[in-house]
């Protein structure tokens, strides 16, 4: 885990201490293609110690995969920001990212029918 | 789209990711889209700020920088895991009307739509109802039975938002995670047989 000084400072009540793009350097655009969507893990190839502090807490909340929407919430900040420092661990290999895919078929019966079974064992 | 990235240990992991799965909840401001999916999500309901880019059409435009601009606009959004294979994520779509433009971007890949109605005030949803059907993105109508409300029968309220006959109307109660689940169960029913008849 890392220590103390290398989260970002956040309090619950004031919410973040700092403004949203400050965390990317002021960059409003993410070098790689991301969505809400994207999945993103650590591929535990770079120490925590090794990256900003605003990157070690998306590293710490992908240990195992989370999307990009996940990730904004739980650090509060805009999804663009989070796109922004995912897009930086990608390019250092810290994280790898799955997009979900822009030609998938939305009426695949197979993927509904899977949908269905999985909403119905909630009843 | 995979990310091509050439770390040993992101291949093995990747094998085994589950799918992303995506529908919207929309309806009018206040119309329960936040309840809705804070009722069936298996996690604590979030929020985030996406930012979007727009033509500036019926906006005022005081910079005269251009035709585009940036907005940032807050989305609720809920996870359900399904099996092991697929996660359902479900959002809320921004209530106020001038982020419609929004929903395009968002409803890029979702499967179906909830539009939740207020009877109430049942011309609230009827910006989401055009939207879906000028997109041809299949949706059902949940009516959220607030206390107060107008005890409406399903065909009084699809004649009231002149909904074609193939569109299912359900009652609901967004606080209820089984009932609002339901409504799910019924949007999937629906955009199975959508999905078969265009086959």
């Amino acid at each position: 885990m890392a220590d103390y000084e290398e989260r970002p400072l956040l309090d619950d009540d004031a919410g973040p201490l700092i403004r949203p793009y400050m965390a990317s350097g002021g960059r409003t655009t993410p070098s790689a293609s991301l969505d809400l969507l994207t999945l993103v893990w650590g591929t535990g190839r770079v120490a925590l110690s090794h990256v900003e502090p605003e990157h070690a807490e998306v590293l710490l909340l992908c240990k195992d995969p989370i999307s990009v929407a996940e990730i904004s919430a739980h650090m509060r900040l805009p999804a663009m920001v989070i796109k922004v420092l995912v897009s930086d661990l990608l390019e250092r290999g810290a994280v790898a990212a799955l997009s979900p895919d822009p030609s998938a078929d939305t009426t695949n019966t197979t993927v509904l029918e899977a949908l269905l079974n999985g909403l119905q064992r909630r009843l | 789209m995979a990310y091509n990235g050439d770390f040993e240990a992101a291949e093995p992991r990747s094998q085994g990711l589950p799918t992303a799965l995506k529908l919207l909840v929309a309806g009018g401001f206040g119309a329960g889209k936040t309840t809705f999916v804070g009722a069936v999500s298996e996690i604590e309901p979030l929020s985030t700020e996406e930012t979007i880019t727009t033509a500036s059409i019926g906006t005022d435009d005081l910079t005269g920088v251009g035709d585009k601009r940036t907005t940032t606009v807050a989305l609720d959004f809920g996870r359900i895991t399904i099996d092991s294979q697929y996660i359902l994520y479900l959002f809320g779509t921004p209530g106020q009307d001038r982020f419609w433009y929004m929903w395009n971007e968002l409803s890029e890949g979702a499967f179906g739509a909830v539009v939740l109605a207020d009877t109430r005030r049942l011309e609230d949803c009827f910006p989401s109802l055009d939207f879906f059907e000028r997109r041809g993105t299949p949706f059902i109508v949940a009516v959220n039975e607030f206390e107060g409300g107008h005890d409406y029968g399903p065909e009084e309220v699809r004649a009231a938002l002149d909904l074609p006959p193939g569109v299912p109307i359900v009652g609901c109660d967004a606080r209820d995670p089984r009932s609002a689940t339901m409504v799910l169960v019924t949007l999937t029913k629906h955009l199975i047989s959508a999905a078969s008849a265009t086959v």
